[in-house]
């Protein structure tokens, strides 16, 4: 895949990025075609045709859940009688461990996602639209700042942009922090200075969103995709595609290879493609037991099965998730309980505490992980384990977190049975010493938000 | 101790993203705690006042936040990442060399009150793992022996 055409429209998210890997800003991103879409979308369609362009594109989310982009836009209200204000909310919270693709758009290419954004908000007629970003992305921070200024410098921002009589603003807002505020409707509360625990649903937010008004929320990447499918044309982005998921999708692969980093492909390129090829191979001395695919809260999948492409429908089958495309892998001289305690870790810690099973369950399952990798661990823990799986599975929780963390401690539970068991009759961790676990308890108590 | 013109002309800079003074509240406490570290009860009551919330309503927030200090910090901020990708290329001895280099355990401040040490979570840059940030910047991969050299440069 790295023969690229002349032209560099088959990566068309990258087509701006500068090869010395400084930010694209305005001169770069309109030279590469940049707010060509948006200029076409004010001088020859109706905000429900760019819509339209959208759903026919098949674009699905890409900041994990992967929802159909166009079929939420097309539940906003639209015309005269829709309550305004109107948002469009772009999800720059990149807090997912294993995440790493909307750094590397937000600093290199800052424009193509604001063109998103307005074309979303033209597409649902908005008025306004905020970018939340988390709080230690100072670098993404300073990019989309001046990309902003270039904007409503140039008119693609503001009333009246390019003339066409329609008018709409966006405000750039850092997160205070917390993993939580990623969560699509805490990212509302948090933009509200609200205590960013999850609302129920419903009301959709495309319904009753941010300050109670219809709200259209997508990640980064998603914004990233809409200015070349309303440019090209929905069938030009289905053909950049290896399989019938249209477009293009930013991968990344980070681990013990050779080139970690990111990459944008055909989206259904193999996770053998990404490694073996795209990221150079593992670093001599490595070898590669299983691949983290999209995040932390996406199952692993084993080294011998890393032939199957990398879009929704095919990871699943793989039984697990596309979730972010950013493959985190677990190499052999890492222990497998090591890295899903870490993860566990990481889950019990930013729970929001609101509903009991994730507040309860997490913590638990924390504590039988550290006792196995610790080498107290008893047989019957396994079982606990997988009670844990089920009890935390997919709608008996208010939101997503604890599910998520469920998918990571099921793989291992299934893939690496035998390093568990392992740990519990030796009594040890067979890779130790120096593997970096800690006491989530002391380290919990070291937090100074958690004592002030 | 009431808020400065400075910060006030700040967060009135910052009012008309929102619609209201309360929604504007997670970034005036980033802005006044961009000037002085960390919240202290007597600026929360002042801030409280200004946008018509309670000091209750504002720490609601405040410590759910984990980027809003409501004890003394240092002057710079070290936040070492803890999550699996990192973890898994050598957090543990990064971890180890920073605590070393400064003398403090996580969530410690250096008694010159210069760094406070803090775990966080993936930055974002698993790319660059092990990976780091002081203050606004973002430092990988490290490796060990470099941390004191990178930690010299923030006085």
């Amino acid at each position: 895949m790295s023969a690229l055409g002349t032209n560099g429209w088959e990566r068309p998210m990258s087509r701006a990025m500068r090869p010395d890997g400084q930010p694209a800003f305005l001169d770069d991103y309109v030279a590469a075609g940049g707010y060509e879409g948006l200029g076409r979308a004010l001088r020859e369609l109706e905000p429900a045709a760019v819509t339209q362009a959208v759903s026919d594109s098949v674009l699905r989310g890409r900041g994990g859940a992967g929802y159909a982009t166009g079929r939420k836009w097309s539940t906003m209200p639209l015309g005269r009688d829709a309550p305004r204000p109107k948002y469009v909310v772009c999800n720059g919270d990149e807090m997912e461990p294993g995440s790493f693709k909307d750094r590397f758009l937000l600093e290199r290419n800052p424009h193509l996602v604001l063109e998103g954004i307005i074309l979303a908000g033209f597409a649902v007629e908005a008025d306004a639209g905020y970018v939340f970003l988390r709080a230690q992305y100072d670098q993404p921070l300073a990019c989309v700042e001046r990309a902003l200024a270039e904007a409503y410098e140039h008119g693609y921002l503001g009333s009246d942009i390019l003339g066409s009589g329609f008018s709409f603003d966006i405000y750039l807002h850092q997160s205070v922090g917390r993993y939580m505020c990623g969560e699509a409707s805490a990212m509302l509360n948090a933009l509200e200075s609200q205590r960013p625990n999850p609302r129920a649903r419903p009301p959709h937010m495309t319904g009753a969103g941010l300050y109670a008004r219809p709200t259209v929320v997508n990640n980064v990447e998603t914004f990233a995709a809409v200015p070349s499918i309303v440019r090209n044309g929905a069938d030009w982005w289905k053909s950049l595609s290896m399989t019938d998921e249209g477009g293009t999708k930013i991968y990344g692969v980070a681990g013990r290879v050779v080139r970690p980093g990111c990459v944008e492909l055909p989206m259904g390129t193999s996770m053998r493609e990404l490694i073996e090829v795209h990221a150079g191979g593992m670093q001599p001395g490595y070898e590669l037991r299983a691949v983290s695919p999209g995040g932390a809260s996406t199952a692993f999948v084993k080294a011998e099965d890393i032939d199957v492409a990398m879009d929704f429908e095919s990871m699943e089958k793989a039984l697990s998730r596309l979730g972010t495309g950013t493959l985190v892998l677990l190499d052999d001289k890492t222990c497998p309980v090591g890295m899903t305690l870490n993860l566990l870790q990481f889950f019990a810690q930013e729970s929001c505490g609101w509903c009991t099973p994730c507040r309860e369950g997490l913590q638990w399952s924390v504590s039988l992980l550290g006792d196995i990798e610790q080498g107290c661990g008893r047989p019957e823990d396994l079982d606990v384990l997988q009670e844990h799986v089920w009890l935390m599975g997919s709608d008996k929780t208010f939101c997503d977190l604890a599910p998520g963390a469920m998918q990571p401690l099921e793989a291992a539970l299934r893939l690496f049975r035998d390093d568990f068991v392992q740990h519990i009759e030796e009594g040890r961790c067979p890779y130790a010493p120096g593997d970096g676990s800690d006491a989530p308890a002391e380290e919990a108590a070291a937090r100074p938000e958690a004592t002030a | 101790m009431s808020l400065s013109d400075d910060e006030r002309r700040e967060i009135e800079a910052a009012l008309p993203h929102y619609p209201d003074r309360r929604a504007a509240a997670a970034t005036a406490m980033r802005i006044v705690q961009r000037r002085r570290r960390w919240l202290s009860d007597e600026v929360l009551a002042d801030l409280g006042e200004y946008l018509g919330m309670s000091v209750e309503e504002l720490d609601s927030l405040a410590t759910f936040a984990n980027m809003l200090f409501r004890r003394p910090v240092g002057r710079h901020i070290v936040l070492v990442c803890d999550s699996f990708a990192c973890w898994s290329l050598g957090y543990a001895e990064l971890r180890a060399a920073i605590q070393t280099q400064l003398g403090v355990g996580l969530g410690e401040t250096t008694s010159d009150g210069r760094f406070t040490l803090l775990p966080i979570v993936c930055l974002g840059a698993c790319d660059r793992g092990p990976a780091l940030i002081v203050d606004a910047d973002l430092y990988g991969p490290v490796a060990p022996p470099a941390v004191g050299a990178i930690l010299e440069a923030y006085a």
